[in-house]
């Protein structure tokens, strides 16, 4: 698989995911700098979290309209893979590649701590789990707050494309386990084509034992047998 | 010339900020306010008078000033 990570002014998980992805996913990610207008060929555009231009504006929201965002596009429109971790789903909410918006947090807080996910639906990269498993990522965001009109919803709930929810201990979609108000509990989404997939939680955080847990691993390894 | 674009979350989008400012401001002993609804305010100005400047400005405000998904827009051209 070859992979590109998109670097913005104000990332700051552009090298852990590129990290991730060489030790997990067996590939040397390039980095292409937000300025360049042309991607080099690739199977996956990784966009990563951090603060594109320090949110200014809203998160995301410049960042969807630096020079390279161009070229992502054309990329997903031909089918090749993009996946954005936290500040890079807000990038893609922002360029309208994924439905929706993510706003600030119902708690007004920034929110950093492991949290439990259900996986749902059937995605590529989420290929390394078994639908209904729960597994454990963490987040770190204070504008992770997925918001949608009903009828973008009732969409996204009726293709399946809702593929990551908080969840408690016992696999519930509860108040409780929601950490920052996202409505039904939505952690993730895909596109229809299921070739986009944004995520607030950070599966580059959690890539061996000695980070605290090794999910993301598991993620990483399966994304590239997926998109190989 | 100059314009006025204020960008507030549409009605049915949860504002948790202005809802902590609403909180605040009743704390302090304003009971009389009903609802706070938080927002962005920006003085653009342009060259020149402009035939054109409300279709641009509602341009500006769809494609960068506002997110349409969660915000609504007011222009005003003071001058105009």
């Amino acid at each position: 698989m070859k992979a590109v990570v998109v670097v913005f002014p104000g990332s700051n998980c552009d090298r852990d995911v590129a990290v991730a992805l060489a030790r997990c996913a067996g590939c040397a990610p390039t980095l292409v700098w937000h300025g360049a207008t042309s991607l080099p060929v690739c199977d996956l555009v990784v966009l990563p979290g951090g603060f594109s231009y320090g949110d200014y504006l809203r998160a995301g929201a410049i960042a969807a309209h630096s020079p390279i965002m161009r070229s992502v596009r054309q990329a997903a429109a031909r089918g090749v893979a993009v996946l954005g971790i936290c500040n890079g789903f807000q990038i893609l909410t922002e360029t309208g590649l994924l439905p929706g918006a993510l706003v600030r947090n119902a708690g007004l807080r920034f929110v950093c701590r492991p949290v439990d996910l259900r996986v749902e639906g059937d995605s590529p990269f989420l290929a390394g789990f078994t639908p209904g498993e729960r597994i454990r990522f963490p987040v770190a965001h204070m504008e992770g707050n997925y918001q949608a009109d009903p009828e973008t919803l009732a969409g996204l709930e009726a293709e399946g494309r809702i593929v990551l929810r908080y969840v408690d201990a016992n696999g519930g979609v509860t108040e409780a386990a929601n950490p920052n108000g996202s409505v039904a509990g939505i952690a993730g989404i895909t596109s229809a084509s299921r070739r986009i997939f944004g995520l607030m939680p950070h599966p580059e955080r959690v890539i061996g034992d000695e980070l605290g847990g090794s999910d993301g691993r598991r993620f990483f390894a399966a994304v590239a047998d997926a998109l190989a | 010339m100059k314009a006025i674009v204020h960008v507030v979350l549409k009605k049915d989008v949860l504002d948790p900020q202005g809802k902590a400012v609403e909180a605040a401001l009743r704390t302090l002993g304003f009971g009389e306010v009903a609802e706070v609804r938080q927002g962005k305010f920006f003085e653009i100005t342009l060259d020149g008078p402009r035939d054109d400047a409300s279709a641009r400005l509602d341009k500006m405000c769809e494609e960068l000033l506002a997110n349409p998904v969660i915000e609504d827009y007011r222009i005003t051209i003071p001058d105009a």
